[in-house]
């Protein structure tokens, strides 16, 4: 019999170690990737809100404005607008 | 334009500059003008591993200074003229470095040179960061070992985010994985994740993978990068990794353990 223990523990060790370690990081690395690009889920009402009132006042098109939220160093988070402002800036 | 390649990983001890000097002195025995740089302010090694350690004079950070011009510091390889190198400083705080003041040096490099090897510090500091900053490409190197693989994925993170190329808006820097101390015995063993499990992980091309071996240490004994040692499995590992770094196509070798013979198995060995 310890022969056949033999055979099984090392089948055994087999699925335990290589391919846990590829379990658990596959886990980990996905769960890391997400809280790296997640924005906020409020970020795209929060654009549609700016724009409008934006657009209250002048004229946006859609390709001259960017928003962005970027993680800094440490805890601080900075919200950037970008909007570009052409000659005729009033709306109709 | 030169190529401006970082050798990163995160993690530190997985191989970064012993794969920066191997690959630096490869490109530049197919005959490209290369010069290495080392980014690790305050721990410099570079120089040891190429065997130029009493040759430096001055370093990085006297040439960001303005103490020394950039030709007073680059030390020429004795092995091949068109290889220097450009040793880190010993002692200087590791803040002497800015975006603005190794730009410039990148930018005079890259006059005279077609490769600008940057041999990253370990971890996510500002020196790491400064080494991935003007990029052009990243050699991810990593070990088949889940702190290594994570720390690598943390990198490729940065990378996209934190470097020139992803601030621009340009291109993004082209990534390349490249697996060291690789045992084709424990991965069949399954003791070690495999090449296919660490490129699933990251999804990045392949560039390498280097068997562990008994001539990485000799090498870095002697002060001679392992491409040196020809007869070496890693020595032959890194020479096809200059080969695809020059565009070829070169099939993967060292990847499956050596085939003992019946009788070895039978009696040991």
């Amino acid at each position: 019999m310890a022969l056949l223990d033999y055979f099984l523990r090392k089948k055994e060790k087999q699925v335990t170690t290589a391919s846990k370690a590829k379990e658990r990081l596959q886990i980990i690395v996905a769960h890391e990737r997400n809280s790296r690009n997640k924005q906020p889920d409020y970020l795209p009402q929060l654009t549609e809100d700016i724009l409008k009132v934006l657009r209250k006042y002048i004229k946006v098109s859609d390709e001259s404005f960017s928003i962005n939220l970027d993680k800094k160093d440490g805890d601080l988070n900075v919200l950037e607008l970008n909007i570009e402002l052409h000659d005729e800036q009033t709306a109709d | 334009m030169a190529r401006i390649i970082v050798v990163t990983s995160g993690k530190g001890g997985v191989g970064k500059t012993t794969s920066s000097a191997a690959i630096g002195l490869g490109l530049a025995l197919k005959g490209h003008k290369v010069v290495l740089i080392d980014f690790d302010i305050g721990l410099r090694n570079l120089d040891l591993i190429m065997g130029c350690e009493r040759r430096v004079v001055y370093d990085f950070v006297n040439v960001i200074n303005g103490e020394a011009t950039l030709n007073q510091a680059l030390i020429k390889d004795k092995r091949v003229s068109s290889l220097s190198i450009l040793p880190a400083s010993q002692t200087r705080d590791k803040d002497a470095l800015n975006k603005e003041n190794v730009g410039k040096v990148l930018e005079e490099l890259g006059k005279s040179y077609d490769f600008i090897v940057c041999d990253s510090p370990a971890g996510i500091e500002a020196g790491a960061m400064m080494a991935l900053y003007y990029a052009d490409e990243a050699i991810v190197t990593t070990n088949p070992e889940v702190s290594s693989v994570r720390d690598s994925d943390r990198i490729l993170g940065m990378l996209a985010s934190r470097s020139r190329r992803a601030e621009l808006g340009l291109d993004p820097i082209k990534e390349h994985l490249l697996l060291t101390r690789y045992s084709p015995k424990r991965v069949e063993e399954g003791e070690m994740l495999s090449v296919e499990d660490v490129e699933d992980i990251l999804s990045i091309p392949l560039l390498g993978v280097i068997p562990e071996s008994q001539a990485v240490l000799k090498a870095s004994n002697a002060g001679e990068p392992v491409i040196l040692d020809t007869e070496s499995d890693a020595g032959k590992a890194y020479q096809d990794v200059i080969e695809r770094l020059l565009g070829e196509t070169v099939e993967f070798r060292f990847l499956v353990a050596e085939k003992k013979g019946i009788f070895s198995r039978m009696f040991g060995g």
